[in-house]
């Protein structure tokens, strides 16, 4: 594909990625916006793909050796980190019926320290 | 791995990602929504060791393992109610990460004269200026909530100009990046002028509207990210970065409309305002009545109807399980308890949620602010813990207020309003607020979690 076709069809994507983005979440509920944040917060931390390629490439200068170290780093916390707190929020949101299920399951579990 | 399977399996990556978001519209799929995410970028990270170009495995998996490690354990200690910094400081370290990307780009490619194609300069230059915008704002916000600044909008005269000088540099480095010139000074210029920006666009707004610029921060590292997407070819940084730009966007939107303000306002509310807390209200130098919890027990033992307005003093005094206890009691005694949720309450959209569903308090007693106002009239008591602003009358009647307009919980039309505070200064947003002097009100004077302690033993004895 030449240099122009492939930035149109880039451009295409992200044009439906804009309006897939907005069409997701119109849906959410205000109780889940928290967790949300902090969900879409974890996936740009797809951003380690790219610093994985300016980090991996064989031939390079102390100075993208630093740059690129330093941007795997901030990347892989963003991912890790992200994705924990996201699960921790949403861990308190695990199933409970309307009415207080009584501690006749696991799931109540003593209320955490 | 040829190049046709890498997007292929990045392919895949994107719909976990787009089934994330789906899944969290649903509180009963949400956590497997965000399980579902977080595979589809183990694949993504896989793929992309899999890739031919890259040979540094054991640099890549050192700085992983220094930055994975990090995020796991900052993610794993803090408290829930220090979640909304996290998101900031996590957020802020992925636009950090993207504007270094571009860097590391324009160093390797620039050299070589005419080399740099210019869609692919403009992209280096939208990273860079974004991201780095977005690292700087995020610590900044990090910081205020985490109270290593003061939460306060930080203004001084001719703010705007230094602002405008700032933001003119870092675009003029960046307009000539895009129009070909290949210094490397320049993009150093770009990333200090745009870190210097971000820092001076969040200082002068105020902690309690932090949630909407973390929001919107987190809409710039995406849009950050899928810039980067252009300048290295790769599908699926488009496609997901485009999604949180674009979804950050909209999340931005929703919450300044909860507040009942422009995004515009938020943003560049302080500027031109000395000093907005002087003008706040004339509160008549009303006398505050305080109680005792002994007082307050008996209120609540012989309501008929308690309406409890958790608020972020709740969640600093990490007191929500101790008002469920409250709240239990009381109902074992016959009284109807209900949560009233105002949606900036805290610092977070749904940080109140969290917070109560952390102490097991059943969904159908929150109440969301529009169940919630028609109540208060039949209210015997509302129970005020940590919440200033969202219950402040000034809203409603004062229009030289500045969250004059906003919607509030109407709590002055119940019976009784008792307010639990730790003393009688101004709430985050550093606004006088009528309803303590309301001869309506009572005040509890101390922190939220041994005041309501106090509660629990007094309403026991009764």
């Amino acid at each position: 594909m030449s240099h122009d076709r492939l930035l149109v069809f880039e451009l295409t994507i992200l044009v439906l990625a804009i309006f897939l983005g907005f069409e997701v979440i119109s849906k959410v509920p205000t109780l889940l916006h928290t967790p949300l944040m902090s969900g879409t917060n974890a996936i740009h931390g797809i951003v380690i793909v790219g610093a994985m390629v300016v980090m991996g490439q064989g031939h390079k200068d102390t100075l993208t050796w630093v740059i690129g170290f330093v941007a795997v780093i901030l990347a892989s916390a963003n991912v890790v980190g992200g994705f924990v707190v996201t699960d921790r929020m949403l861990e308190m949101f695990k199933r409970r019926k309307p009415e207080r299920p009584a501690k006749d399951d696991d799931n109540g579990a003593g209320p955490p320290p | 791995m040829s190049r046709t399977t890498t997007d292929l399996l990045y392919l895949v990556t994107i719909v976990t990602f787009i089934l994330a978001l789906a899944f969290l519209s649903r509180p009963d799929k949400a956590r497997l929504g965000n399980w579902i995410g977080a595979a589809g970028m183990l694949l993504a990270i896989a793929v992309t060791f899999a890739q031919s170009s890259i040979v540094s495995y054991w640099e890549i998996g050192l700085g992983m393992a220094i930055g994975g490690g990090f995020g796991a354990v900052a993610a794993r200690r803090v408290k829930m109610t220090a979640m909304p910094q996290m998101v900031a400081l996590f957020n802020g370290v992925g636009g950090g990460a993207a504007a270094l990307v571009s860097w590391a780009e324009f160093h390797r490619k620039a050299p070589l004269a005419g080399h740099l194609k210019v869609d692919i300069a403009i992209a280096i230059m939208l990273s860079a200026l974004i991201g780095a915008i977005s690292f700087a704002g995020s610590m900044v916000a990090f910081a205020k909530l985490q109270e290593l600044i003061q939460g306060r909008p930080i203004t001084y005269p001719g703010q705007q100009v230094v602002n405008a000088l700032v933001a003119g540099s870092a675009l003029a480095a960046g307009i000539a990046i895009a129009a070909g010139a290949e210094e490397q000074w320049l993009m150093w210029v770009l990333l200090a002028c745009a870190a210097a920006f971000g820092v001076l666009f969040v200082l002068p707004i105020g902690g309690a509207d932090m949630p909407v610029v973390i929001s919107l921060l987190n809409a710039f590292t995406g849009l950050a990210a899928a810039a980067t997407g252009f300048e290295l070819e790769n599908n699926v940084l488009i496609v997901a970065g485009m999604l949180v730009g674009a979804s950050g966007t909209l999340l931005t939107l929703m919450m300044s409309r909860a507040m009942n303000r422009s995004i515009a306002n938020v943003l560049f509310g302080a500027f031109g305002q000395v000093s907005p807390a002087a003008a706040a209200t004339d509160s008549d130098g009303g006398a505050v009545r305080s109680a005792t919890a002994e007082d307050v027990a008996v209120m609540l033992a012989y309501a008929h109807k308690v309406v409890v307005v958790p608020g972020y003093g709740l969640a600093v005094a990490q007191a929500q399980h101790d008002v469920r206890q409250l709240a239990d009691l009381l109902e074992e005694k016959g009284v109807e308890v209900t949560y009233a949720i105002h949606p900036v309450a805290g610092r977070m959209p749904g940080h109140m949620n969290v917070l109560l569903a952390e102490a097991n308090v059943p969904y159908p007693q929150l109440k969301e602010m529009d169940e919630a106002n028609p109540e208060f009239a039949r209210t015997d008591v509302v129970l005020v813990v940590g919440a200033n602003d969202v219950v402040n009358p000034d809203a409603r009647n004062n229009q030289g207020s500045p969250i004059y307009g906003m919607p509030i919980l109407n709590v002055d039309q119940a019976q009784t309003v008792v307010v639990l505070k730790r003393s009688m200064s101004p709430g985050f947003a550093g606004i006088e607020n009528p309803l303590f002097f309301n001869p309506k009100t009572v005040m509890l004077f101390g922190d939220a979690k041994d005041s309501i302690t106090k509660l629990i033993g007094d309403v026991k004895g009764l």
